[in-house]
């Protein structure tokens, strides 16, 4: 039996892993989490989604990939490494009361009980609402959802839902009731507050803030798949420039599955779903353009504020330096154990400087792991 | 466009031949493709230390070193005085202690209880060290930076060498006075005729454990895998940075021009390391990379005139840090025709004519 | 519910809690920054490296992908 190794248990990979077993291949998916899900689902698996979970597939969670060299042998490897958030850098962004979005979010699903708490959601993106929405049903007082993006091309894109009805339905319920301000965006955090653009100070506990994803490419490009402007190329069956490596999982949750599915299965299976997958990367590229980042974001920090936070330097270091890898090897920016994934994005939008390559392990790892390495 | 002195490389050795030069009054050029201290510069350990192949490698080694005490390098320079402190495994080892400490002044023999209240990290059983305390350890790329502070850098290559100076890859003429390439292993490409090699080296950082180690060890076993030819060899080599950081090393390897990691060598690199101090198993290793070493057959330097107004300074192999001062020191005083403080002839390019 | 020890105090917490959550329900700091700074988790995802801690004399591990386990003595800068 031909054999499929998928990397990560998002719904990508999970549809991915579902896929590939239908079409008789054996399947193991590794996923660096407690549990399967992914950030989105983080253990809480829609029903409508719980046929992915097939008792064929042999699931090794709390697995992290950090060289090549450590991947079981398979016919085919299907990359479901997910996205993470993109953080913009602004005077007290890394006091202790500002998550992430989804950091936040992770946090209440692992425990963190959150009702009764004032929270600020602030950003950019669909997270934003997604976020704040399930804040509140856990009982968090969302004071705001704040997005930076500007009022008329929110208002467009919401117009433009009318002809995606399942997704409009979706967006209503999701902002119902909940106070959501666009043209707003974090100007500097304090202990216990946060000030907003258009808005002044608002007293809170909690400061979740993303500004949109950015997709993991580290394994992928380790694998020596081409990433292009923080993209892996695929083609339409979702193989990467590297023979029998797929990817799969950019973007929304719909367009995860629909690529995980699409990666797993035969060609002909796939076929069939490669209008909706071209429906949902339409959709995304929409998305992109409604919450494109304002340039007034890049004027936030200031020269004191931190930009690597592992290794604590400003922004005034950094600014001075004539590419990444100058700003690297003289300030230490982006030379501790986040490897640059924090400010990487971060001044990617700042200085414009380009994603530097990767080297293994992609991930802070014992020692130990890397005694055996081969070839 | 004209300069009295065109240098190219702005690793740590062209750096330091700006400095020299500069303070001198001659009006300099550093031309540069990458960015400062990029190159083999940025993959070095940074270990400043007195070695003894040969008395010439002893001779630059203990001058650089002596240049790099008096020099005022600011804090981003990281340096820190740790010493060396040579291991021995074995009663053959301890053989090269004492021969060590004969040619190193300051230097202090530890027997095996001394060697674990140096460093308690050590595996049980190794014999004793040999501790030298004037060895140093600084940030490389940040020295370069600040050798640099005061010299005009352009960012483009040395394309081709012209009867007056150079053809930069931009496209501009320099005339220039003297060209001097300190170009590490990106020489051969102007010089073919050079002997000069790469050898790819591997190194590993860990996250920061403060007190985890206090001096900088290397295996003695080291003479025997640095200097043997052989095509792959891996020491012991553990450097405690300042921020708390362990740097670990080594690797040797000819043939393999590739910057990416082998992780057999890899594996085995750090296997070696993991034989000498067991607890390394157990920190976090946040990062690897590769650099080129530029070795000469005699593990010297190639240091002087190649033809009328060129000059070179270049396969410096794992002692460039180190001998960077050494080497633009002599230079300059070949430029101003004064005494060097130590003879220059063992390190002529023309002893390879 | 599982009980683990934070800097010495003992905290029982629901299977399933992440010991970046139980850090937090007791309100104790994270991590120092390297200049000092009291920094908490931020990204949630094993990512940041903000909300490293010390488990069972492990320095350095990431409490947002770990799991209270009985017993568990964790430890963190502040
Ligand atoms: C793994 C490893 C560990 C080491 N550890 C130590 C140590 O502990 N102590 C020590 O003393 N030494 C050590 N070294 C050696 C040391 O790093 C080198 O000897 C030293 O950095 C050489 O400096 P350089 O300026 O000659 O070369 P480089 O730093 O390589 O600089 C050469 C520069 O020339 C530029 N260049 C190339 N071609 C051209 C061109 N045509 N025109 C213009 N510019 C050009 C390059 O871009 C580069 O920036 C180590 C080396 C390695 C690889
Ligand atoms: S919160 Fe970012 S790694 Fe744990």
């Amino acid at each position: 039996m031909p054999s499929t190794l998928v990397i990560g248990g998002g719904p990508a990979g999970l549809a991915a892993a579902w896929a590939a077993v239908q079409t008789g291949d054996t399947v193991t998916l590794l996923d660096d989490n407690p549990a399967l899900g992914g950030q989105i689902w983080r253990g809480e698996i829609p029903s409508r989604y719980r046929r992915f979970l097939d008792p064929r597939v042999t699931v090794r969670t709390g697995v992290q990939i950090h060289s090549a060299a450590q991947l079981p042998s398979a016919d085919r490897i299907i990359l479901a490494t997910g996205t993470r958030e993109r953080f913009l850098p602004f005077p007290g962004w890394t006091l202790p009361h500002v998550l992430g979005a989804g950091g936040l979010q992770a946090m209440v699903k692992s425990g963190l009980p959150i009702a009764g708490k004032r929270v600020v959601v602030a950003g950019s993106g669909p997270l934003l609402l997604a976020v704040a929405a399930y804040l509140r049903k856990r009982g968090a007082k969302v004071l705001l959802v704040a997005e930076q993006a500007p009022y008329a091309r929110v208002a467009a894109f919401t117009r433009s839902l009318w002809r995606q009805p399942g997704k409009l339905l979706q967006a209503a319920q999701l902002g119902l009731g909940l106070r959501y301000r666009t043209d707003s965006w974090p100007l500097r955090a304090a202990p216990g507050s946060v000030t907003l653009q258009g808005h002044g100070v608002l007293p809170c506990d909690y400061l979740a803030c993303g500004f949109g994803l950015v997709t993991n490419t580290e394994l992928p490009e380790l694998l020596g798949c081409k990433v292009e402007s923080g993209a892996v190329i695929t083609d339409s069956k979702q193989r990467t420039t590297v023979p029998h490596i797929y990817f799969a999982g950019a973007g929304s949750v719909d367009r995860s599955i629909l690529e995980g599915q699409i990666a797993g299965f035969d060609l002909e299976r796939a076929r069939a779903l490669y209008p909706a997958r071209d429906a949902a990367v339409r959709f995304d590229r929409l998305l992109d353009e409604t919450f494109q980042l304002r340039s007034e974001l890049n004027t936030l920090a200031t020269p004191e504020t931190i930009i690597c936070r592992c290794e604590d330097v400003p922004f005034s270091a950094v600014w001075q330096q004539r590419d990444w890898r100058s700003a690297k090897l003289q300030t230490r920016c982006g030379m501790g154990p986040c490897q640059g994934r924090i400010c990487g994005p971060a001044l990617e939008h700042l200085c414009g400087w380009p994603a530097a390559s990767v080297r293994p392990p992609i991930f802070p790892t014992r020692l130990e792991n890397l005694l055996d390495l081969r070839e | 466009m004209t300069t009295d002195v065109l240098i190219a490389g702005a690793g740590i050795v062209g750096a330091a031949i700006a400095a020299a030069f500069r303070e001198e009054g001659g009006k300099c050029l550093v031309v540069e493709p990458h960015t400062v201290g990029g190159g083999a510069t940025a993959a070095g350990m940074g270990h400043v230390v007195v070695m003894d192949d040969s008395p010439a490698q002893l001779a630059l080694t203990e001058y650089s070193r002596r240049l790099w005490d008096a020099l005022p390098v600011p804090p981003s320079v990281e340096r820190e005085h740790r010493g060396t402190l040579w291991v021995a495994a074995d009663a053959e080892e301890m053989a090269e202690v004492a021969r060590k400490h004969a040619l190193f002044p300051a230097s202090e023999i530890l027997d095996e209880r001394a060697l674990y209240e140096a460093e308690p990290e050590l595996r049980p059983g190794l014999a004793g060290g040999l501790l030298v305390p004037g060895d140093s350890v600084v940030y490389a790329p940040t020295a370069a930076s600040w050798l640099l502070r005061l010299t005009p850098v352009r960012y483009t290559a040395i394309e081709s060498l012209t009867p007056d100076g150079a053809l930069l890859a931009d496209g501009t003429q320099v005339s220039a006075g003297l060209t001097i390439l300190a170009c590490g292993t990106g020489i051969t490409r102007l010089l073919p005729e050079l002997p000069i090699k790469p050898r790819k080296g591997h190194l590993a950082i860990t996250d920061r454990y403060p007190g985890f180690l206090r001096h900088q060890l290397v295996e003695l076993g080291y003479l025997k895998s640095a200097h043997g030819h052989s095509n792959e060899s891996v020491a012991f080599n553990v450097q405690p940075r300042s921020t708390g950081q362990i740097l670990i090393g080594s690797s040797r390897q000819y043939g393999d021009e590739s910057p990416d990691i082998r992780p057999e060598l890899l594996s085995r690199m750090l296997r070696r390391a993991v034989e000498y101090m067991p607890r390394l198993v157990d920190l976090q290793v946040i990062r690897t990379w590769t650099g080129f070493r530029a070795a000469t057959p005699d593990s010297l330097p190639l240091i002087g005139p190649v033809r009328d107004r060129v000059w070179v300074a270049a396969g410096h192999e794992g002692l460039g840090i180190t001998t960077s001062l050494g080497s633009a020191a002599l230079l300059l005083d070949r430029l101003l025709g004064d005494t060097p403080a130590i003879p220059p002839e063992p390190y002529l390019p023309e002893r390879f004519a | 519910m599982i009980a683990v020890l934070i800097n010495g105090r003992r905290i029982d917490v629901e299977p399933g809690t992440t010991v970046a959550a139980a850090v937090m329900r007791l309100q104790a700091g994270f991590r120092r920054s390297v200049t000092g700074e009291l920094r908490g988790p931020l990204c949630g995802m094993g990512i940041c490296m903000e909300c490293r801690v010390t488990l069972n004399g492990r320095p350095h591990e990431r409490s947002c992908q770990l799991l209270c386990a009985p017993g568990m003595e964790i430890s963190t800068d502040a």
